[in-house]
């Protein structure tokens, strides 16, 4: 599309001369457009339908309805969930990035589990809770977890399998970026190695770490294949009740409950994902 | 074990990077705690995965063996849903679309700006991240709607490519920006076009060969994620790999047939990924 429309000059020099060109950006409007119809356009509708009544007239007191203990608590179980994945993921990912990183950069431990967290980390959807439910479930191999059906417990444990490798992955280079020379002066300077991670690799690492941590609070905000395929007759977190409401009639009468729930999720990434950014761009000052 | 290891592997596999100037003492310490670490990691991710392998070559009676649940892949069908091998096939056939047509649009797109909308950049880039922010569930929403009405079409699965593009632009765009900005876009054009070639040419035959690992790198994760997608097909109630999954295990829990499926799909994605790794030795890809 965008190719056809930028091979008029070629295929067709003799208009060249004749005509003046059609302005450069136009070859890029095949892009924008699909972009504005599969992705803003129903963003936009989740928007504005969220402020409107199911009749069509605008609502804008649908907002207070975040008030409704009801709907606190899907927000309440997703804030739970992300946190104990995120902090878990994130901790136990930056090590593992760190053992990976201290190695042989083209080593085969390095190849290996780089290209397993790329397979891990995007390992959520169904599988992901079979694969636990035989491990520790109810007919678990391993053990049988008693606490497998635990809320935030069990349900926190299988996230962190996939929220691990993406801490590697994101993590990994804030780690390759920290200099030999760094070290060594320090060492030089006498010392020890937790003086080195207290005042020089800590307060370095410490915004990309930030950072990861919140792209994987993110991450667990919006996954949902995983926790349906885990328990889907109780909704504890926000996409669940989005689907419960999105195939049934129940639930908030005067209000379009998919829509207002699915405007509270984007307002509660967006927040996270702008934090991400900011401490991005700080961590990048340092990290080259 | 650990220490043995080290010394063998210190003098062979000296990395380039930070730990060589390292005092031996600390050298060996941190070698420990590396396999230590990889151990305890190994175990976490390999442990579920065997369980699973375990449970798909469970034989009839417990704690036997058998390939029943291996053949069944191609013969399976559960009472009331698609037989399994067909949304298999649509699965596939929809990583394929997905692939080509983000190609389609995303390619051209990217060199046409580089070279000649420079403005554009900053705009192109925060639109393909932003499905990053916005989770696939709330494009369901939005999307809900326009799709029922289109159903009363009847079209197949295959119609869920128009969304998985756009899921698809944030890991496809980091891909295509790094192998975009390996090679000199400017130098490249200029050349053929002083030659005569038309702007088509340009982009086709001189700068899309050149990004190749780029293109390979997209083209790999879109076809990951595609394979892994549950949410959006579930809730629009179209059947591919995941939904079929899922429905298999509200039927028959622990069905064998769901753990060979899946062991297989999470197979295929990491040969794919392997390949990645491979192909794009020597060149370090940065994720995230």
């Amino acid at each position: 599309m965008t190719v056809a429309a930028t091979t008029k000059t070629g295929v067709r020099p003799s208009w060249a001369g004749r005509r003046p060109h059609a302005p450069t950006w136009v070859g890029t409007v095949p892009f924008l457009a699909y972009v504005a119809i599969f992705l803003l356009w129903p963003t936009g509708i989740v928007v504005i339908d969220a402020l409107k009544n199911p009749d069509g007239a605008w609502a804008f007191s649908n907002v207070s309805e975040f008030g409704n203990p009801l709907i606190r608590g899907y927000f309440i179980g997703s804030f739970k969930l992300c946190l104990l994945s995120a902090a878990a993921g994130s901790v136990l990912g930056a090590i593992l990035a760190y053992a990976v990183a201290s190695g042989d950069p083209d080593g085969l431990i390095r190849r290996l589990y780089l290209s397993v967290s790329g397979v891990l980390a995007q390992f959520g959807g169904v599988t992901l809770a079979f694969a636990f439910l035989v491990t520790i479930g109810p007919v678990g191999l391993l053990f049988h977890a008693s606490w497998y059906f635990d809320f935030p417990w069990g349900i926190g444990l299988i996230y962190t399998y996939f929220q691990i490798p993406l801490m590697v992955l994101v993590f990994m280079p804030a780690i390759d970026g920290l200099k030999v020379q760094w070290r060594e002066a320090s060492e030089n300077l006498g010392s020890s190695a937790w003086q080195y991670w207290r005042y020089v690799g800590g307060p370095l690492l410490a915004p990309a770490f930030l950072g990861g941590a919140l792209l994987l609070f993110a991450n667990a905000l919006s996954a949902f294949a995983t926790i349906q395929a885990w328990e889907n007759q109780i909704a504890y977190i926000v996409p669940q009740q989005i689907s419960t409401a999105m195939s049934s009639e129940v639930g908030l009468s005067s209000v379009n409950e998919a829509s207002l729930l699915a405007l509270g999720l984007v307002i509660m990434v967006a927040v996270v994902m702008t934090i991400y950014a900011l401490l991005q761009r700080r961590a990048a000052r340092w990290l080259r | 074990m650990a220490a043995i290891t080290s010394v063998g592997e210190t003098p062979i596999a000296a990395p380039a990077g930070r730990p060589r100037g390292m005092q031996a003492g600390r050298r060996r310490r941190l070698n420990t705690f590396r396999y230590v670490v990889f151990t305890l990691f190994g175990a976490f991710f390999l442990i579920p995965l065997l369980a699973m392998l375990r449970f798909s070559l469970e034989g009839a009676k417990l704690g036997t063996w058998s390939l029943s649940a291996w053949r069944q892949i191609a013969s399976y069908q559960g009472s009331g849903i698609p037989p399994l091998l067909s949304s298999i096939e649509i699965t596939l056939e929809l990583a394929v679309i997905t692939c080509a047509v983000m190609l389609v649009l995303l390619v051209p797109t990217m060199i046409w700006v580089q070279l000649r909308v420079r403005w554009l950049t900053r705009t192109i880039e925060v639109l393909c991240l932003l499905p990053l922010t916005i989770p696939a569930i709330v494009l369901v929403v939005g999307l809900g709607e326009i799709y029922n009405r289109i159903q009363r079409f009847s079209l197949s699965a295959l119609m869920l490519f128009w969304i998985y593009v756009i899921l698809a632009l944030p890991y496809a765009y980091r891909a295509l920006a790094a192998g975009l900005g390996g090679i000199d876009v400017k130098t490249l054009s200029e050349a053929a076009r002083s030659l005569g070639a038309s702007w088509f040419t340009v982009i086709v035959r001189v700068i899309a060969p050149n990004m190749r690992q780029g293109i390979l790198n997209a083209v790999l994760l879109t076809f990951s994620l595609v394979l892994g997608e549950f949410t959006i097909a579930y809730l629009l109630l179209y059947t591919n790999l995941q939904v079929e999954l899922y429905s298999i295990s509200r039927n028959t829990p622990n069905a064998g047939v769901l753990f060979s499926t899946s062991f297989a799909a999470l197979l295929f994605a990491f040969a794919l990924l392997m390949i990645l790794s491979y192909a794009g030795r020597g060149r370090r890809r940065s994720r995230g």
